[in-house]
């Protein structure tokens, strides 16, 4: 459901559901003295919940390719599932991984509405980049605005590179 | 002594056959295990691995049972213990010679003696990617052993192997099937393939 529900409507369920006054939040609050909303902890358990898909989407499709003969092997040499998937399938989707862990990081770098929902747009606690960026543009200052995007723009731009240069690395010509 | 008997469907392109095998293996025994492609060779063995279970059936080792679908009892791949050699050798991509062997086994001193029956010493730092066909199916055959298993299921071990690989190989083998103690299944395609060195056959085709 993250994948395809608009952030905004992801980020007010998650509002609703973790607000302090009922519910999970009240609970949240009670318990174990947890705030999720207006927090940092809240912004980054929203961004886990919106970007996970495209975390989980690569991994799983990489392991669905690699041979079942692989897992099978190791079992038959009485390793466990867990170990099997740690020692043998997890090191041989390691590019799959690695394009993951980036695009997933990128992703979130860039989230707007979740975390404009749930964290709001407080000063040294809760504003992030893509908010600042807009923070700046509705107050006129374009200068800011520049100068954070130019810094998105190229945490974002080298990422993808790294990305492209490792895949490219560790892939095989047709002709080998 | 290995007492199977099973069922399994199988999927073919003239429609469902059935895989009916009733048989025992004596312990020690080497069997050539031959029959038309499709018939179900590969997924026998797989069966008897733990790998795939099948529809009905009965399996017992020493007259422990692995498998007895009536009273759905079923025992994992990796309690069976069993040696197998896969037809398209699923070496792990992610490791060396070496330590395809180590995964396997811990004794280091079994480790370099089936580094040397394989002739694969000078290569232990070599991933599967560059290796030969062969050395990559001798891999796959010294991975199996190491882990010194009661039963060895080899899905056409030799077919990589040039025939001075191939006698050379096998002479080693026998010795350590005998040592060993193992009771050897091996898939061919080929009938001629195995004389001499199996002590009994079993011809597989399904039925419909």
């Amino acid at each position: 459901m993250p994948l395809v529900l608009p952030p905004s409507v992801l980020g007010f369920y998650l509002l609703v559901a973790f607000s302090p006054q009922h519910g999970v939040g009240k609970w949240l609050l009670n318990t174990f003295n947890i705030q999720f909303v207006f927090s940092f902890q809240g912004l980054v358990l929203a961004s886990v919940i919106y970007s996970m898909p495209f975390m989980i989407g690569p991994i799983k499709s990489a392991l669905q390719q690699l041979p079942a003969s692989l897992a099978q092997a190791s079992y038959t040499l009485g390793k466990s599932e867990r170990e099997t998937f740690l020692r043998v399938l997890l090191p041989n989707i390691k590019p799959s991984l690695l394009t993951a862990i980036v695009l997933t990081f990128a992703h979130t770098l860039g989230e707007f509405g979740v975390v404009l929902m749930i964290g709001g747009n407080i000063p040294n606690v809760t504003r992030v980049a893509s908010i600042a960026v807009y923070d700046s543009v509705e107050n006129m200052d374009y200068g800011a605005a520049n100068i954070y995007s130019l810094i998105l723009f190229c945490i974002t731009f080298v990422m993808v590179i790294a990305v492209f240069v490792f895949n490219k690395a560790h892939a095989k010509s047709p002709l080998e | 002594m290995i007492s199977i008997n099973v069922e399994k469907r199988l999927k073919a392109y003239s429609g469902q056959q059935w895989l009916k095998i009733s048989h025992e293996f004596a312990d020690g025994s080497i069997t050539k295990i031959y029959g038309p492609s499709g018939a179900g060779k590969t997924t026998f063995l797989k069966i008897i691995a733990g790998l795939i279970t099948p529809e009905k059936g009965i399996i017992t080792v020493d007259g422990n049972a692995w498998l007895d679908t009536s009273s759905k009892q079923n025992l994992l791949p990796q309690k069976r213990m069993v040696g197998f050699v896969f037809q398209n050798y699923a070496l792990f991509p992610n490791m060396t010679v070496q330590q395809h062997l180590e995964y396997a086994s811990n004794d280091a001193q079994w480790i370099r003696r089936l580094l040397k029956v394989g002739k694969l010493e000078t290569l232990t730092t070599h991933k599967p990617e560059h290796l030969s066909g062969g050395q990559q199916q001798r891999l796959a055959i010294l991975r199996a052993i190491a882990i010194k298993p009661k039963l060895l299921l080899m899905d056409e071990p030799f077919s990589a192997l040039d025939q001075k690989m191939k006698s050379a190989l096998i002479k080693e083998l026998k010795l350590l099937f005998a040592e060993l103690k193992m009771t050897v299944l091996i898939v061919t395609h080929n009938p001629q393939e195995l004389h001499g060195i199996a002590d009994s056959e079993l011809m597989i085709d399904s039925e419909e």
